[in-house]
């Protein structure tokens, strides 16, 4: 045991409420860190492709079709009023038992689609939504002229949206934006709900296992998502500053 | 008519009879007018008297009613227009000038050109330059729109449209959001246009400058022409009381 191990074991045998077990024990040191790992990785994901899914929502939002925008609209109304951890519940418990399955070993049955794989369809969905009235909000702010200006220089509507549209509507778009996805990292806790193996999930166990951890593993919790967080602020805000343009805006 | 039996004798835009309304609203009422290669035409008249809308139709901006807009043999007013095509050929310069404010004046100039005619970069950036050279922004290629006066976003615009090669341009009251002393600049630039050959059509408010490098004016009122003619007749000799009534206010 080096001294960083010592000191929070003797503060386990000293404070009994404040056993911060995974710092001496490599066993729950390996399940925070595969907890964390978890995490990153759901919300790397999970921001991708809800900003995806927002991107391409909000572009469909401008179809022609009538058909093609209620579809758009009832998945926002969908996705957007009802609590994502019934969302996640329903997706794995309700969907999970139409997907195929496949057998690795000639015995086991497992759904081709797994509890991680659910969590993050249905966190990216979830989130997704919001982010296409995000972006159509920062589309509506781009004045119709400036469309104009753009097709009657020969582009056409794909042309406009791509290269003035959306660039000016994105600027609009990533204070809010930022909100949003700050928000899923924070819900990506839920995945808890179908024993996705994240931070609050390993954290759960370790205290179920040794309940002096308790405080401890809620005070880890705190800092860490601050950490988490605190990055991916950090990160929108340069994108914000760097997307800024002289004289437009702000 | 097939597009292909139009020649450079023939109006290179004509328009026939054409009728707009927004809802209830008809604001063009049967607008006919023709343009000869190379002429430049000014449009004149109170506000709300379908200006703009007409030019605006030209390149397909307003869909219309029912009428005829022939643009080099190629009618307008067919739900199967290749719009790229009439907009390659018809170039529009706006009121509010409507720079991409993302992009620097050399980028404005160039995102045609190379997004939508695929040219290659160091082609369409050589006559991006010159275009803005010739439009007098020497210097200001690397300027975004918001650190540009009016007048020279004006001429920014200008040039971008005419990176795209057009046969025609289209000018929407270019002049009128502008401060005095930067209007003349960009009619300056206009006028450096028409009298290398372009054919123009202006919407203007301008009189002095209409009367000096229009080819034919025109005046329209409640979304008709009342009466048209070459400077030099319309601004004496007009007849209608619409137009003298009009011309009296505004000279």
């Amino acid at each position: 045991m080096n001294a960083f191990q010592q000191f929070f074991f003797d503060l386990s045998e000293e404070h009994p409420r404040w056993n911060f077990i995974f710092f001496y024990d490599p066993v729950q040191t390996e399940r925070v860190l595969s907890g964390l790992w978890m995490t990153i990785q759901l919300s790397v994901v999970c921001v991708i492709l809800s900003v995806l899914i927002g991107l391409v929502g909000a572009w469909l939002q401008g179809a022609h079709s009538r058909l093609v925008r209620a579809v758009v609209q009832g998945y926002i109304q969908f996705f957007r009023n009802t609590p994502p951890l019934i969302q996640l519940l329903f997706f794995y418990f309700a969907l999970g038992q139409f997907t195929p399955t496949y057998s690795p070993d000639g015995w086991l049955e497992v759904p081709i689609i797994s509890n991680v794989g659910w969590a993050i369809i249905s966190l990216s969905f979830f989130a997704g939504a919001f982010n296409v009235e995000i972006f159509r909000a920062g589309i509506e702010a781009v004045p119709e002229s400036t469309r104009e200006a753009a097709e009657s220089l020969g582009m056409n509507r794909l042309q406009a949206f791509i290269y003035v549209v959306f660039p000016l509507a994105f600027r609009v778009s990533l204070p809010a934006l930022n909100n949003n996805l700050v928000n899923l990292v924070k819900t990506t806790t839920q995945a808890l709900a179908i024993a996705v193996p994240e931070l609050l999930y390993q954290m759960v166990s370790i205290y179920n296992d040794y309940s002096t951890a308790q405080n401890a593993c809620m005070v880890v919790l705190f800092v860490v998502y601050i950490g988490l967080v605190g990055i991916l602020v950090t990160g929108m805000n340069a994108w914000e500053r760097a997307a800024r343009v002289p004289g437009y805006g702000q | 008519m097939p597009a292909n039996s139009w020649t450079p004798d023939q109006p290179i835009v004509a328009i026939h009879d054409l009728h707009k309304s927004f809802g209830a609203l008809e604001v063009l009422k049967g607008v006919s007018l023709e343009v000869m290669k190379g002429e430049v035409i000014c449009i004149i008249g109170p506000s709300g008297s379908g200006k703009s809308t007409l030019i605006r139709c030209i390149n397909a901006l307003n869909p219309v009613d029912s009428g005829s807009i022939l643009v080099e043999g190629q009618e307008v007013n067919d739900p199967a227009v290749d719009k790229l095509a009439l907009r390659k050929k018809v170039g529009m310069v706006f009121q509010q000038y409507n720079l991409f404010p993302h992009k620097t004046a050399l980028q404005n100039v160039m995102m045609a050109p190379l997004k939508v005619l695929k040219q290659p970069r160091g082609e369409v950036e050589k006559r991006a330059r010159a275009l803005l050279t010739r439009v007098n922004l020497e210097g200001k290629e690397d300027s975004y729109p918001g650190e540009l006066s009016g007048g020279q976003q004006q001429r920014v615009a200008i040039a971008r449209s005419l990176a795209m090669n057009p046969d025609v341009m289209l000018f929407d009251e270019v002049t009128a959001a502008l401060d005095p002393e930067t209007v003349k600049e960009v009619l300056v630039a206009i006028k450096d246009l028409a009298q290398s050959g372009m054919t123009c059509i202006l919407v203007t408010h301008e009189m002095g400058f209409a009367r000096e490098v229009a080819d034919h004016i025109y005046f329209t009122d409640r979304g008709v022409i009342v009466e048209h003619g070459p400077p030099a007749t319309f601004f004496t000799e007009s007849s209608d009381p619409r137009t003298r009534e009009f011309l009296s206010q505004i000279l």
